[in-house]
């Protein structure tokens, strides 16, 4: 393997597929949600793009790329073109942290499935992914129009509410793993024999739902509902600006779930490793297995949007300050003593 | 309008109390196909409806129509006939009060009596005309603002006027 | 950033206010302080129209008025007609009306919970709630072919009789309906979240609900024990036996609980009547061109959404003097504002829901 090749090119490959890997799954998640959807009402959804309508992402996304670019006279015209990019970035950026697998040997070269690793990998993914809340208030104040705006705040306070017992719940996680790195943390569930998601069901349960409401996905997505602010915050945008808004969102849906798994699932370990009968599930490689997880938790978020109603803002807000912000105390506190004694 | 042809022991003895509470109110009355009418005195109108709603227990007040009399107001009568259809729950009984109207007069408001009266007034104004002295906030409820004309008048022609907005 | 006071404007374009309706309202940090409706988007100018038809004519037109249940128009004006003629219809065509207004009542009900639970943002409820609808549907398709605009009820009977096949056929939509509303009912009824957003939500008191001329089912939701159909019966409602459903507490929640409710007694009461359907014609011979001697009326029905009247007075000509009618939605809409004082700016679009309005019937 000459030096180019290890130094440049595979880097360059790398990012590539960490930019790819989520524009892919954003492609995916569009068609499973709208055929997903569809049947679980009743009907059948787009099925005729395509074998099975798989091509109706890429109308979806043609279809945008050519419609008018309105903008407003009134609007504000740098933050009106910053916030799309804003929100892109910040999802796409969080995926340069998460690994999906283990090392492969290609002949004498170690290829890790990460971009970076960092010993404080989990922090930086939380962090970086908070740079969308700027996203979401520019485009609200840019937009200079009262319904927008109104979406764009209480999406700010839904997601800054929602951030504490995400935080909280993480925290758990790192006590037990001792390690803040993403990739240590799934070695430890390995070596330990249980996923943490077993180990600490509260914990899942408040991180999982939590992670609903920072996408701002049903049943919390009122910032963006359409009976009632008619788009919230991407209102005026068209065109590629408002495709940017909502390939971030499956983008940021993507990554909570990749979280998810890492962090309580196992990441790309396979299930049932001790017991000698299912030996067979280990000949898929780890990636396999964390597609396969992720997939489960992405059917979820969309079986989760077809069925339940909208919360109303407050019960929204009531919700995460009466109860999940002390029972991720209380769950924080009862794992430290566990720890402690054990 | 109608004869005395059939007999309602409860719209006889409304009446009667009606009559005898505002002598000279009731112009005429009758019950026609079992329906109770009762033509009453413009002037009377807020207080007959206070009585009817606050002693008799007509505590609805379902709608109020207008007719255009146009063809009778050229022989001298007045223009509009207000008609008030009253309902009373529980009891099932309805009575109706008829006002006539001149073309320019303004008619007592039934909006401090009943709260329904709100928009079937603004509805009667709106397309016959009617105005009612005391309503709060008459102005159109269907056509623009700046609407010219009255439209169920029968001297408004029925494909509408150029310029009519 | 502090607001004090921002006047917001929902509509005339706006994907929940059930047709072109705007709403201006006055909000203060998301609770409501002023709900003002502004109607007359769609207003068509029936009322002179009708002056200027026959009375036959003016029938299909009342389709258009509440054209969700179009039935229950036909059958107030055609009922007002009768009798202000003094037209006596045959036992059979009564029961005959009776099924296909309570078929129309559950159609719109079927709706209704639709459009309320998507607006809540339950969105699977919506397609539920149409595919029940649309065996309704096709039922009316089947006796006068039309699906939506049905003119299925004429003066002095009914247009077409209903056949065994027909009859089958109703009775197994009939069967089918309450396995929908079981699947709805498990996924709203006791939902947190459902129950979160109607829950004293939009309350009205009784006499409140009086006092604003409040009809239907938004005022049986308030404890009033007020239907037409057992106070003033007509077309032979007082033959069959159904219980009329009442509310205590007269918010959201009432109100979905009493139409799903009416639901399953309008359901009772369509089985009697296919069980007890007489022997007889289906309709009275009336003159092509019905002349009425001078007269006057004002019947009323008890529509889905209310109490809908008719006035119509005659002039000895087969066309009506003047004919008003009464709409229920119109008189429940004033009583939005009330509803809406004090809940907040994401309740008004569940509290519009559940009071059951449509366009066409308050613009006319």
């Amino acid at each position: 393997m000459t030096p180019f090749v290890a130094e440049v090119l595979i880097p360059v490959g790398k990012v590539v597929a960490v930019i790819l890997y989520p524009m892919v799954m954003v492609v995916v998640m569009i068609w499973l949600e709208r055929r997903v959807v569809a049947l679980m009402q009743g009907r059948l959804g787009p099925n005729r793009v395509g074998f099975q309508g798989l091509l109706q992402p890429v109308a979806d996304a043609v279809k945008l790329f050519f419609k008018e670019n309105i903008m407003q006279r009134q609007a504000d015209t740098f933050l009106f073109n910053v916030s799309p990019v804003l929100v892109m970035f910040s999802s796409l950026l969080a995926f340069c942290f998460v690994p999906l697998g283990e090392p492969i040997m290609l002949g004498s070269y170690n290829l890790t499935l990460w971009i970076a690793e960092s010993p404080v990998g989990l922090l930086i993914i939380l962090g970086l992914s908070s740079i969308s809340v700027f996203g979401v208030i520019f485009g609200g104040w840019a937009s200079n129009s009262k319904y927008p705006l109104m979406g764009a705040l209480r999406s700010v306070v839904q997601v800054l509410s929602y951030e504490i017992p995400i935080g909280l719940t993480v925290l758990t996680v790192v006590f037990v793993a001792r390690s803040m790195d993403l990739v240590e943390i799934v070695r430890r569930q390995e070596a330990s024999g249980v996923w943490y998601g077993f180990l600490m069901p509260v914990s899942f349960v408040v991180f999982w739902i939590s992670g609903i409401a920072e996408t701002n996905r049903a049943p919390f997505d009122l910032p963006e509902a359409e009976s009632e602010l008619v788009a919230g915050y991407h209102t005026e945008y068209s065109g590629m600006k408002f495709a940017f808004f909502y390939m971030a969102e499956y983008a940021h849906m993507v990554l909570v779930s990749s979280l998810v798994v890492i962090l309580f699932f196992g990441g790309w370990l396979p299930p049932f490793p001790s017991v000698k009968a299912l030996s067979f599930l280990h000949a898929a490689p780890g990636f396999v297995w964390y597609l396969v997880k992720i997939m489960f938790f992405l059917y979820l978020y969309v079986w989760i949007r077809a069925t339940f109603p909208r919360y109303r803002f407050d019960s929204l807000i009531r919700l995460v300050w009466k109860w999940f912000v002390p029972l991720s105390l209380l769950n924080f506190l009862a794992v430290a003593l566990g720890r402690f004694l054990l | 309008m109608p004869e005395l042809a059939a007999d309602r022991p409860d719209f006889r003895q409304a009446l009667e109390a009606l009559t005898g509470r505002f002598p000279g109110a009731v112009l005429s009355s009758g019950v026609e196909k079992g329906e109770s009418a009762v033509r009453l005195r413009k002037d009377d109108l807020e207080a007959v409806l206070r009585f009817l709603k606050d002693e008799l227990g007509f505590n609805v007040l379902e709608d109020i129509i207008v007719l255009d009399n146009v063809r009778t107001a050229a022989e001298g009568g007045k223009r509009f006939s207000v008609l008030y259809q009253l309902y009373r729950h529980p009891g099932a009984s309805r009575i109706r009060l008829v006002v006539d109207v001149g073309d320019n007069e303004g008619l007592a408001s039934a909006v401090p009596v009943y709260r329904s009266a709100d928009w079937a007034e603004r509805e009667a104004f709106d397309m016959f005309g009617v105005r009612f002295e005391g309503h709060p906030g008459l102005r159109r409820i269907y056509l623009p603002d700046d609407f010219e004309g009255y439209p169920l008048r029968k001297d408004f022609p029925l494909e509408g006027r150029d310029g009519g907005v | 950033m502090a607001f004090k006071e921002i006047d917001l404007n929902m509509g005339p374009q706006h994907p929940s206010t059930h047709g072109v309706l705007r709403l201006k309202l006055a909000v203060d940090n998301e609770v409501v302080l002023r709900v003002e409706p502004v109607v007359g988007y769609l207003h068509r100018g029936m009322e002179k129209l009708w002056e200027n038809l026959t009375y036959t004519q003016v029938v299909p037109l009342t389709d258009r008025l509440d054209y969700i249940a179009s039935l229950s128009n036909n059958l107030g004006y055609v009922l007002a007609v009768e009798k202000l003629a003094g037209i006596e219809v045959p036992r059979r065509a009564r029961y005959i009306r009776v099924v296909l207004a309570e078929l129309q009542r559950l159609a719109s009900h079927l709706a209704w919970l639709g459009f309320m639970a998507n607006d809540i943002g339950a969105m699977s409820v919506l397609l539920y709630g149409f595919e029940a609808r649309e065996t309704i549907l096709d039922v009316f398709e089947e006796y006068c072919g039309a699906r939506l605009t049905i003119h299925g009820i004429r003066i002095g009977g009914v247009p077409h009789d209903l056949d065994g096949a027909l009859v089958a056929r109703i009775r197994k939509v009939l069967d089918g309906i309450p396995a929908r509303l079981a699947d709805i009912r498990a996924l709203l009824d006791e939902n947190r979240i459902w129950k979160g957003r109607t829950v004293g939500v939009g309350t009205i008191t009784a006499s409140a609900a009086i006092e604003y001329g409040l009809t239907g089912p938004p005022l049986r939701a308030s404890g009033v024990r007020w239907d037409l159909r057992k106070d003033l019966p007509y077309s032979s409602y007082d033959e069959f036996d159904f219980e009329v459903p009442l509310g205590r507490n007269g918010d959201v929640y009432d109100r979905y609980l009493i139409r799903l409710e009416e639901i399953c007694q309008s359901i009772r009461i369509v089985r009697q009547a296919l069980d007890g359907l007489p022997e007889g014609e289906t309709s009275v011979k009336v003159p092509r061109v019905l002349k009425v001697a001078p007269s006057e009326v004002f019947h009323t029905i008890e529509a889905p959404k209310g109490v809908l009247g008719f006035y119509i007075k005659s002039n000895g000509t087969d066309k009506p003097e003047r004919v008003k009618m009464k709409s229920p939605s119109f008189i429940n809409l004033q009583s939005l504002e009330h509803m809406c004082k004090g809940n907040l700016f994401s309740d008004v679009v569940g509290i519009l829901g559940s009071l059951d309005i449509v366009l066409g019937e308050i613009d006319k």
